[in-house]
């Protein structure tokens, strides 16, 4: 017997807005009955760091993922899908936004930030299926590159056991009012790009 | 009714539902949502919230609102916890009035923490009972029987959730607050609220009378669970009772269970577990509280009981999680062992450390600080963002919170003649560094002090403090002036500076370095992030072609400059303080005007 239904790890750099993801997603789990766990990170961390957070849907035990067992890892920033693919399962899906936030190890010239391939190709080889996915840019074809987030939950939206209707009904309680429409247009983009 | 609740927001929850008249906390990873929730949710409550000036504070105006009959709760993390440990130790003697609650959050792996001590210790310690939740759901359940024990046992009471619970988001059954009792009375009662060794010694013989009675209580509590099943037993604390039952249904093992979320740890079902098994796995995270109990309960009930545990097989440092567990069950029972750990190719990824915010006047005024006082001074420095600053090479101590004053007067007294300056937020200076202050102008140390004063309590998510003018529920209040406290405290010599002005910071600091006393350097600018969420709109630098590609202003360290491999660039970014225009010597970064 499986102890979640799925499993999910979501990456990205301090504030990219992972947190609003999964917050997403729970809210949408609590409308369709099903219990939710998450885990956060707060605090020192997300001072421009890599910021983790597991959510697992149709789960009773802790919030944490174990690695080699996330069915989807999604990735708002492609360097941070490498750092944590080894959460993924042989079986799991790779959602990820091509657009890299460089650190500033890189800005510096102290280190190197790998190409697309490089990052991606390791992932190939883990799980059953990696989607890049210009994230960024369909978000500013949205009308909002901040909504990079929600473009990223559209295209997630496919692979979880939860209702777009439920999705869409937690995004209108996250999303302040005067942001909604372009959310819920971004959310159709990322959408899309996965149909 | 059930909720998507943050475990903090869970614990506000239980606090509403519970009825208090009362809570008080100073901010600290991973405790601050408590506070912070409760202000959300109080809407017309006659409910007093406070962020207090340091945790023991929070916990003596708990104790005084509990004495006067109003259910009460002091919020505080781990380390607070030792700041607040004298009101807690003598208030296991002296009692409750209503029910009191102290809520001391865990950091297992110091995600953002100087260490991770266990508070279950403290509990044991003060014979205070702790509550220990593995999810949200129990945190909240937790916070309303932890307070209803209190007044039942006539105990202060530990809720002791970790960075796993108070950071994590589950559904959780919640109902509605009940109304806080309102006006109530102090009850004078000398022998109960004066700890004068006369009364110390029987108050003693009492709160040690009464712990039978309390374990008593917490054997039939809903968190200490047992199930037996094979004789190999497994017994797990908090969150790791989660980790096992996931890790036991996944290998398919028919291990006995028990699963501990209350202390005194329950004997009874202890003994009755380890008299069924003929070998035991103790999982719980840090310290060996229940396995230490196993062993002495074991030498009576059960002496060939194999018990394994801190010796090999769970960590006694760090936090665990479902594969440490699983690994060691599969261990114990020659099992495959799975592996862990970041893919190979990772390796070749750039590290992203935590660092200072682009723009953050932090990084300004270690600038300053650096040019003027040199390599070689000394700069003892405290809890905060500016930590972060340690590549600076203007960070060489961070101990606890506000020692970073004391520390340096340590440092002059101990004969060190070189130069020394402190530095310390302007939250954290508030909250101990005070004292220290005053004891240096007592004592006649030779140091500067350094106030980096951002104007609010960045680190923890800008919870403001006496120095904001502003409390806990938004309401205006008195605005204590850093520069007039610092005066009163007995500094000799009190600059304030901007640090976004590089010269006349520097001018600050050398007026502070060449004074021969106790000097304090106030650096004041606004935190970007709150700045920026205030409405501050930057002005816009870019580089001009007269870089000559130096790379001093890229050494500076700001997110928001790169360097192409020949000269600097000034990326999106830029929140427009102006510091690296000021620094380069090309006088190539311009201010973009229209």
């Amino acid at each position: 017997m499986r102890s979640s239904e799925c499993d999910m790890v979501i990456v990205g750099v301090g504030g990219q807005g992972v947190i609003l993801i999964s917050d997403v997603i729970g809210r949408a789990g609590v409308l369709a009955g099903k219990p939710v766990r998450g885990a956060e990170t707060h605090g020192m961390a997300q001072r421009g760091g890599s910021v983790v957070n597991h959510t697992r849907i149709g789960c009773r035990y802790s919030p944490m993922v174990a690695p080699g067992n996330a069915d989807l890892l999604v990735a708002l920033e492609p360097a941070e899908a490498l750092r944590s693919g080894h959460f993924l399962s042989p079986q799991g899906v790779a959602l990820v936004n091509t657009q890299p936030v460089l650190p500033v190890t890189v800005t510096t010239g102290e280190a190197r930030y790998p190409s697309l391939e490089e990052l991606l190709r390791p992932l190939e080889e883990q799980c059953q299926r990696v989607l890049a996915i210009e994230a960024t840019a369909l978000a500013e074809k949205a009308g909002t590159v901040q909504a990079m987030n929600v473009v990223m939950l559209g295209a997630l939206s496919g692979y979880i056991p939860l209702s777009e209707k439920h999705i869409i009904q937690a995004l209108e309680r996250v999303v302040p009012p005067r942001h909604l429409e372009s959310n819920k247009r971004a959310f159709l983009l990322g959408k899309a790009e996965v149909e | 009714m059930r909720e998507y609740l943050l475990g903090n927001a869970a614990i506000a929850k239980g606090l509403l539902e519970a009825g208090i008249g009362l809570a008080a906390g100073y901010p600290g990873t991973p405790s601050s949502e408590i506070i912070e929730s409760l202000v959300e949710l109080k809407g017309d409550l006659p409910l007093h919230i406070e962020w207090s000036v340091n945790e023991k504070v929070a916990l003596e105006v708990a104790a005084g609102a509990s004495w006067t009959g109003a259910r009460a709760a002091a919020t505080m993390k781990h380390v607070g916890l030792n700041v607040a440990a004298d009101p807690f130790m003598t208030l296991a003697y002296l009692g409750v009035g209503a029910g009191l609650l102290v809520i001391c959050a865990d950091d297992p792996f110091c995600h953002s923490s100087q260490n991770e001590q266990d508070s279950r210790r403290y509990s044991q310690f003060a014979s205070i009972p702790c509550l220990d939740p593995a999810d949200p759901q129990e945190a909240r359940d937790m916070t309303i029987y932890g307070l209803e024990l209190s007044e039942r046992f006539n105990i202060p009471v530990m809720l002791r959730p970790t960075t796993r619970v108070s950071h994590a988001r589950a559904d959780v059954e919640v109902n509605g607050g009940r109304p806080p009792t309102g006006e109530s009375h102090f009850v004078k009662n000398p022998a109960r609220r004066v700890a004068l060794p006369s009364h110390a010694r029987p108050l003693h013989n009492e709160l040690l009378a009464k712990q039978p009675e309390i374990e008593e209580e917490l054997e039939s509590c809903p968190w200490n669970q047992l199930t037996l099943k094979g004789e190999t037993g497994v017994i797990a604390a908090g969150i790791a009772g989660l980790y096992a039952e996931e890790a036991l249904m996944d290998l398919d093992l028919d291990h006995s269970l028990l699963r501990v979320g209350g202390y005194p740890a329950p004997k009874r079902l202890i003994r009755r577990l380890i008299e069924h098994v003929s070998r035991l796995l103790v999982v719980e995270e840090l310290e060996p509280v229940i396995e230490e109990q196993v062993l002495m309960l074991a030498g009576e009930t059960n002496p060939s009981l194999d018990i394994l545990g801190k010796e090999e097989h769970i960590p006694r440092w760090g936090e665990l999680d479902l594969l440490a567990v699983k690994n060691a069950l599969a261990r114990m029972n020659g099992l495959e062992i799975e592996q862990r750990g970041p893919l190979p190719a990772a390796k070749m990824l750039p590290p992203r450390p935590p660092a200072l915010c682009p723009g953050c006047s932090h990084r300004a005024t270690y600038y300053a600080m650096r040019r003027v006082f040199g390599k070689k001074a000394i700069y003892p420095s405290d809890i905060g963002c500016y930590t972060m600053a340690v590549g600076m090479g203007t960070v060489d101590t961070c101990l606890c919170m506000g020692a970073s004053i004391s520390i340096a007067s340590g440092i002059r007294f101990g004969g060190e003649g070189e130069g020394i300056c402190a530095s310390l937020g302007d939250s954290t200076f508030l909250h101990s560094g005070m004292t220290g202050l005053l004891n240096a102008a007592y004592n006649q140390a030779r140091i500067t002090v350094t106030i980096l004063d951002n104007s609010t309590t960045a680190m923890t998510g800008h919870q403001p403090h006496p120095g904001t003018g502003v409390t806990a529920t938004g309401q205006t209040t008195v605005q204590i002036s850093l520069e007039a406290l610092a005066r009163a405290l007995g500094a000799g010599l009190v600059e304030s500076v901007d640090p976004n002005d590089l010269e006349g910071t520097m001018k600050g600091f050398q007026r502070a370095r060449d004074y021969p006393g106790l000097s304090v350097v106030i650096a004041r600018q606004p935190c970007v992030i709150k700045a920026r969420r205030g409405g501050a709109r930057p002005r816009a630098f870019q580089v001009s072609d007269e870089c000559q590609g130096c790379r001093i202003c890229v050494e500076y360290g700001c997110p928001a400059i790169e360097f192409d491999g020949e000269v600097a660039r000034i990326n999106n970014l830029c929140t427009g303080c102006g510091v690296c225009a000021q620094i380069c010597p090309a006088s190539a970064i311009k201010e973009v005007k229209g």
